[in-house]
């Protein structure tokens, strides 16, 4: 039989359409939720399904919204609360993290926030500095959430199914350029666990870890690594906050060499916290490699020639490769590469 | 019978504050304290006119809502004590008083942080078809933040089943309210969102019930949405902490001798028979010993406590 194929803005709708169809509790909430594009789809004809009453346009408040999102979280219902670009979180940060990631330990237990806030990293075609941050490390510095960024359709549907039965508040990370991405997604509901990393590809001389969109890239740069012999290891650590750390300390045993390679910015993000883990919990550093590669430490620059630098891509994460395995050896790919869903998208969100 | 039972909450309030104050100096309490003593009214006033199965929100400066709402004291004095038996294990303190029974959710120390929850817990009251109705407590300070701005308006837009109790004591730590607001009136400002809106003047306890018991009445029967009231009031005590600070320079004693003549704890006490206030002061005064002694006598959370409660297992 064929395989089912979805995108995975197609997965995450089917998510949530699948969820509120089995519990009336949840309902989605966010600016622009309702309207003709649907939050770039991904919830595009929810509110035929279900209606206004739980298809929630909000006004421009990130913050109050956020709260009130808690407060219905905290009386019984299940929020999703959606964010187009990810840099909007910016202004609900003081809920987020003072309240949602707190209530349950700061009142002893007395009750939790089962809270889903989904959000878009946004990339290219000029999105610039404040539409294509990537915060997730935000998070995952905070005790009491959880932060899940999967990078496939089937663990896009999975995992987001799994953060609405969670009875915790999750950032669900999700990057525009995975919206083009497809895969098999069962039409049954099911969870994907947090706390397990994805092994995408197996190999003996180098492990890579990507997070959300460079797992995408990562694979790539295995496939460019394999014409010149290269055997990869190919990680996607799909929750970053609980991460499972133990699979990739695992492959770096077998491999010598670690390369991390996040969508968003080096300085304490979560590539300086997956190498810092993965240090602490080796037995033996003797002959291990570790490197990481991230955002260049600017902002994101909206010029096309600019923002090829500023972004991590196959041909980069390739080409640090072949050093860590050989300093002598010569860069062997080039590096101003557009991945497909880069050439494919158009803007304007 | 309502005086009585009105003036046996106020007098428990004032009690119990005037004794975290004493036993403050013995360093078992160690956690800021923001007393209530001069404000109780505000609370009592509201709490009274709720059901017990209305929720309430409230601030750091929690402990007469708290109590006001039903509160179990035993376990608020073992909470600021930092004990096991706590309303929150000894894990909130004074600043995050909770007790789900009585229908008090929440309290937070970042100013204005709990009015979006309180709207959001209306929404939910509203979507699953409940009675219940939410009062949001926060202070005059908390009117300059967007938070206040942002829920007034989702509030008034959908409705929703919540009064707004702005406790106005006119100083947010040391800064007055003229030195810190361009508008004339924050009664006025929440009618600029569509919310009715009143300003209760003389922090008398009754007149305050009598507001909220109106004001719940018509949100009950869906004859209104929210409802906001400014309640003026005072706060005797510095900021946080046990003290008096009226010769530190920011205001005077002269301005707070209107309160402390008006003082409701004083007033009520006139209004009821003697034998009952006494009985009722006994009665109280021995509930109080038996909560500190309760506090005193309670152990620590043991070690493993301090990982417990970060997530909630999945059931």
């Amino acid at each position: 039989m064929k395989k089912r194929i979805l995108t995975y803005v197609e997965a995450i709708k089917e998510a949530t359409q699948q969820e509120m169809d089995r519990n009336p509790k949840v309902f989605v909430i966010g600016l622009g939720v309702d309207d003709f594009k649907g939050t770039m789809g991904s919830t595009k004809g929810l509110i035929d399904l279900f209606g206004p009453k739980r298809v929630i346009d909000t006004p421009l408040s990130e913050d109050g919204m956020t709260g009130v999102a808690i407060g219905a979280a905290i009386a019984g219902l299940r929020p999703i609360h959606v964010h187009i670009r990810m840099d909007f979180l910016l202004l609900a940060m003081n809920q987020l993290i003072n309240i949602a990631a707190k209530s349950r330990y700061m009142f002893g237990g007395m009750y939790s926030v089962p809270l889903v806030v989904r959000s878009i990293i946004g990339r290219s075609w000029g999105q610039g500095s404040q539409h294509s941050q990537a915060l997730h490390s935000f998070f995952m510095h905070t005790p009491g959430l959880k932060v899940v960024a999967p990078a496939t359709p089937y663990d896009a549907k999975g995992c987001l199914i799994e953060a609405i039965r969670d009875n915790n508040p999750v950032m669900f990370i999700e990057h525009r350029m995975l919206y083009f991405q497809k895969s098999h997604v069962p039409q049954s509901l099911y969870t994907v666990d947090f706390g397990k990393a994805r092994i995408l590809a197996r190999g003996s001389d180098i492990t890579l870890v990507g997070v959300s969109y460079m797992a995408v890239e990562c694979l790539r740069a295995q496939k460019l690594l394999k014409t010149i012999g290269i055997k990869t290891e190919v990680i996607d650590p799909v929750t970053l906050s609980p991460l499972d750390t133990k699979s990739i300390v695992k492959s770096v045993k077998k491999t010598k060499r670690l390369l991390v390679v996040d969508t968003g910015w080096t300085a304490c993000g979560a590539s300086a916290e997956i190498m810092a883990r993965i240090t602490e919990e080796m037995d033996n550093l003797n002959d291990i490699q570790i490197k990481r590669m991230g955002f260049e430490p600017v902002p994101c620059p909206t010029t096309k020639n600019l923002e090829n630098l500023f972004y991590p891509n196959a041909q980069k994460i390739a080409n640090l490769a072949c050093k860590m395995i050989d300093k002598k050896m010569k860069r062997k790919f080039g590096e101003n590469f557009d991945a497909p869903e880069v050439m494919q998208f158009k803007g304007p969100f | 019978m309502l005086y009585n039972h009105f003036y046996r909450v106020l007098y428990k309030i004032r009690r119990v504050e005037e004794e975290i104050a004493k036993a403050y100096p013995t360093d078992k309490i160690k956690s800021p304290v923001h007393l209530s003593i001069g404000q109780e009214a505000v609370s009592v006033g509201v709490c009274l006119a709720l059901k017990d199965t209305d929720v309430v929100f409230g601030t750091y400066r929690g402990h007469a809502l708290y109590l006001a709402k039903g509160g179990n004291l035993k376990k608020m004095i073992a909470e600021l004590f930092g004990k096991a038996t706590g309303c929150a294990k000894g894990k909130g303190g004074s600043m995050h008083l909770v007790d789900l029974k009585a229908g008090v959710l929440g309290q937070s120390a970042i100013v204005g942080t709990t009015i979006p929850q309180a709207v959001g817990y209306a929404f939910a009251q509203k979507y699953l078809n409940q009675e219940k109705i939410v009062a949001s407590f926060f202070g005059d300070g908390a009117v300059e933040e967007g938070a206040f701005h942002e829920s007034l308006n989702f509030a008034s837009l959908k409705k929703l089943p919540i009064i707004f109790i702005c406790e106005n004591n006119k100083y947010a730590i040391h800064s007055r309210q003229e030195t810190r607001q361009g508008f004339p009136s924050i009664a006025h400002l929440a009618r600029s969102y569509g919310i009715p809106s009143v300003r209760i003047e003389n922090n008398d306890v009754l007149s305050i019930y009598k507001h909220i018991k109106k004001a719940v009445t018509d949100i009950r029967r869906r004859r209104s949405g929210p409802i906001f009231f400014e309640c003026m009031t005072y706060r005797l005590k510095e900021h946080v902490g046990p003290n008096e600070d009226f010769e530190v320079g920011y205001r005077s004693i002269e301005e707070a001798e209107k309160w402390i003549k008006d003082d409701s704890v004083k007033k009520l006490a006139k209004l009821i028979n003697n034998k009952v206030r006494q009985k009722i002061e006994e009665e109280v005064d021995m509930e109080i010993e038996e909560a500190f002694e309760f506090a005193e006598d309670s152990p620590f959370p043991n070690p493993e406590e301090l990982y417990q409660d970060v997530f909630r297992g999945n059931i």
